[in-house]
């Protein structure tokens, strides 16, 4: 608590304008995580309390260090690249670690594991918004005139990249993290040219994609089929969808109260697996009811007016899309994983930001924070002046 | 770009909205989920229930008892131990909550937490309630003979098998084991280890029942309810004669005996008697062929074939038997579609669990009533007050008296002079008939030993199935239902 009054008072006195909304909601959503991580196993708290901190310090030190974040811009192919590379880190020998099927963590050595896919999608947001910026009037109205494709010179770089990171999403199995950067990556190049047909045709590729790798890796079929009918093999395939439901429908409206609900077995081990990190909503709406559920889900709503806000009001379009995707990026990340613990979309699994347990997670939801909340400053200084 | 910042808010918005309505709607269907298994919420809620014992026949030794574990809240829940552990492991079952009940601890549950709908039980709940007394459930008193039970799961241990004790004039089951078995007390705390138990056979599945789910092919233990059919019927008696060349011919192929079954030119001029002493194929593939598919299936379903025994375990852990095709159940609608020869000796698509081919013996050894299959005794009240009690009740007549004595006379023989004889008992007369059911696969035959004792006055009809064998059911099965009928006879003397 006393964390957040020093990251609040640094933030005031770097960034006097910024918005006053969205460092308490990240405080708050934080806070609400420890706690529920707390119930379920005070050690992970302590440790998850520790990245906190470790976020917020990362937090405080670029809002301090960084004096202009449209500098970023002008290194915005290093980034892109940094973000593939990052990607790449957990399939290379030797430093990358697979957990749970899906390879998507790097061991640094003594137990620190680091999982880089969740500062590769800053990195990759803040890349299409210095390319979508540049490039934005070629890709809206292409090489002559409304209604053509842009040349493939202007659309070249960002399919290479955006694609490389999607192969290299898919080749580790990460199914939750391609959703998301594909979704970021729609959202950006709508919110930059304003032509739907881009989104159509992402949705056209998305969807021919997912009934390719449907046909190929059985690991979604099992995904998909489990979505499609939870109790069809609730005690094995599903199990995880199943013991979900349970949680979520037994919270009733106020909840069972912090520490009463059915989560963990007599030794100590929860019923879902990945209770603290994928599946926390459900510990959070058996507990805390569809009151707490509701109000999480509120608060992201709000996170993603509060950053939408800055994006309409800012005046560049760097910042523009910048705000925008970050902004989206926090909520559809939220939005794919409690869809997925609800089984209103199929189960991927990635982490609920700023809630869940997971250092990587929670330090890059504070850089997140510390851009948008730079932005914003940005803004409501040119406003006032 | 503002208007498609806009726009993208009312999608953000949308879909919250929609996670929200989600939410709601899975409230909506609590009371839907509430009922199902595996659910730990309600489970968990029963905690506080002390629940009943399962206890053997003796009606003292405890096969479940109660852990007392005191929450940090103060709260206590009652958790399940079984002090026998693998021992009657598959009719027992567990009730864990993380992966819920099996056995008699689902199928009895009510009983056992005091929740069934009975006036005495509902007055004293809502008393203990009022009084604030946890709920205490009622003891379940089985069947099980714990000295034949030991003798089943002795006899099965280092094979993959099942065996099945009935008593046929009440048909209460005495002992019924399966093999690879698992320790119960490990469900909850260590299900790794159960997952790796390993046996002669793939996959090991420690959790399946094999005594009343395992699916096996009969081979020539069915041979009793084809005589039975062939006597019963009036078509043939023991005293019938055959010519045996050693081979039957079946759609222009010749079927042979099986390869041990002394010389490859048959057995000559024999008596269908002298055919289930020496279990001679090609004589029952005759009959088979003389009396149809349709009659045969006839008798087997009067040994309660394509019926699910009921016996008080969950039906999804109790096997019909019968013909199978594409896994499926099959009763075929003309004699046409079944092979009434191989039928006759046991191959064809059958699948039979040890269960009914116990209660085929069981059926042949009470004058010719098969009885139901009674795993529970009665239900004691904590106070010893005894609430129910589980009669004896007859399920079908299978055959005439005559008939099962016909039947007795030639398993007699066949245990003091035929195929049977490693089941003699000194003093005891023992009728009995072996299997050895090819699976297509050498050293993969079902072996069975399927017998009952004392042939003229019956106690203890017995199962005993063994798969992934490479000897014949005389070899590997009937010692241990030999033993099985020792264990359980010895109580008695």
């Amino acid at each position: 608590m006393s964390l957040f009054v020093v990251a609040h008072a640094v933030l005031r006195l770097r960034l006097p304008n910024a918005d006053p909304f969205l460092l308490p909601l990240g405080g708050l959503l934080s806070a609400l995580g420890l706690t529920m991580i707390y119930r379920i196993d005070p050690e992970l708290a302590f440790r998850q309390g520790l990245w906190i901190v470790v976020g917020v310090g990362v937090f405080a030190a670029l809002v301090v260090f960084l004096k202009d974040y449209r500098e970023l811009d002008k290194v915005k192919y290093i980034l892109g690249v940094s973000a593939i590379v990052l990607l790449v880190l957990p399939a290379l020998p030797y430093i990358g670690r697979t957990i749970n099927g899906a390879t998507l963590w790097v061991d640094f050595g003594g137990g620190i594991v680091f999982q880089p896919g969740e500062l590769a999608k800053v990195l990759f947001v803040i890349f299409l918004a210095g390319y979508l910026r540049d490039n934005r009037e070629m890709l809206s109205y292409g090489a002559a005139g409304q209604g053509r494709l842009p040349s493939p010179k202007h659309l070249g770089p960002l399919l290479l990249i955006w694609g490389g990171a999607m192969l290299v999403l898919f080749q580790t199995r990460d199914l939750g993290g391609a959703l998301l950067f594909f979704a970021i990556f729609l959202v950006m190049l709508y919110t930059a040219t304003a032509r739907w047909s881009f989104v159509a045709a992402g949705l056209a590729l998305f969807l021919a994609g997912a009934y390719g790798l449907y046909q190929v890796i059985p690991h979604v079929q099992t995904r998909v089929g489990s979505w499609l009918d939870p109790w069809a093999d609730p005690a094995d395939t599903s199990y995880q969808l199943v013991q979900s439901l349970y949680a979520i429908s037994s919270g009733g409206v106020f909840g069972s109260g912090l520490g009463n609900g059915v989560l963990l077995s007599p030794e100590g081990n929860p019923y879902i697996p990945f209770l603290e990190t994928d599946f926390i909503f459900s510990a959070i709406a058996q507990e805390l009811g569809l009151a707490g559920a509701a109000g999480v889900i509120l608060l992201y709503l709000i996170f993603a007016y509060r950053g939408l806000r800055i994006s309409m009001l800012a005046s560049d379009g760097f910042s523009k899309l910048l705000a925008a995707g970050l902004t989206a990026a926090v909520s559809i990340q939220a939005f794919i994983i409690i869809g997925g613990v609800l089984g209103l979309i199929p189960l991927t699994g990635i982490t609920l930001p700023f809630i869940s347990y997971g250092g990587s997670s929670i330090v890059a939801n504070f850089i997140v924070l510390a851009l948008l909340l730079m932005v914003s400053d940005r803004v409501n200084r040119g406003e006032r002046t | 770009m503002n208007p498609q910042i806009r726009r993208l808010f009312l999608v953000f918005a949308f879909l919250f909205v929609a996670l929200i309505a989600t939410t709601t709607y899975w409230l909506w269907r609590a009371p839907d989920l509430e009922a199902r298994q595996g659910n730990p919420t309600l489970i968990v809620r029963e905690l506080e229930i002390k629940r009943g014992l399962i206890l053997a026949a003796d009606g003292r030794t405890r096969l479940a008892a109660n852990r007392r574990r005191e929450l940090p809240d103060g709260r206590v829940w009652w958790l399940r131990r079984y002090p026998r552990g693998p021992l009657t492991a598959h009719a027992v079952g567990y009730s864990t909550i993380g992966r819920s009940r099996t056995g008699l601890e689902l199928s009895m549950n009510d009983y056992l937490t005091a929740s069934n709908a009975n006036l005495s039980t509902i007055v004293d709940t809502t008393l203990d309630k009022i009084r604030g007394i946890p709920r205490v459930g009622n003891n379940v008193v089985t069947t099980l003979d714990l000295a034949a039970q030991q003798a089943a799961a002795e006899g099965l241990a280092g094979n993959c098998g099942a065996a099945v004790a009935l008593e046929p004039s009440t048909g209460r089951v005495l002992a019924l084991a399966s093999s690879p078995s698992f320790n119960p007390n490990l469900v909850e705390t260590d299900f790794d280890s159960i997952e790796a138990i390993t046996a002669p056979c793939r996959p090991a599945a420690p959790l399946l029942d094999r005594a009343t789910a395992g699916r096996f092919v009969p081979g020539s233990t069915f041979k009793i309810v084809t005589a039975a059919a062939a006597l019963d019927t009036g078509l043939y008696t023991p005293e019938s004669r055959f010519d045996d060349p050693g081979f039957c011919t079946l759609f222009g192929q010749q079927v042979f005996n099986f390869s041990d079954q002394g010389t490859p030119s048959g057995f000559g001029n024999v008596s269908l008697a002298d055919a289930v002493e020496n279990s001679i194929n090609s004589v029952f593939c005759n009959i088979g062929k003389e009396l149809g598919a349709g009659v045969i299936l006839e008798y087997a379903k009067r040994f309660g074939f394509y019926e699910r025994p009921p016996i008080e375990l969950p039906s999804e852990e109790v096997l019909i038997s019968g013909l199978y095709r594409n896994g499926r159940l099959y009763d075929p609608e003309t004699d046409s579609e079944v092979d009434p020869g191989r039928l006759a000796f046991g191959q064809e698509r059958l699948v039979v669990t040890p269960l009914q081919m116990a209660l085929v013996a069981a059926g042949v050894a009470n004058a010719g009533v098969v009885m139901e299959p009674k795993l529970v005794e009665r239900i004691v009240s904590p106070d010893g007050d005894v609430i129910q009690r589980f009669e004896p009740e007859e399920w079908s007549t299978a055959v005439s008296p005559a008939t099962a004595a016909d039947l007795t006379a030639m398993m007699v023989q066949a245990v003091e002079s035929g195929t049977g004889v490693a089941a003699q008992i000194p003093g005891i007369s023992v009728a009995g008939k072996t299997g050895t059911a090819e699976t297509g696969v050498s050293g993969r035959n079902n072996t069975w030993f399927v017998a009952f004792a004392p042939a003229d006055n019956p106690e203890i009809a017995v199962a005993v199935a063994l798969s992934d064998q490479a000897g014949t059911g005389g070899a590997t099965a009937a010692p241990i239902a030999r033993a099985i009928i020792e264990a359980a006879l010895g109580r008695n003397t």
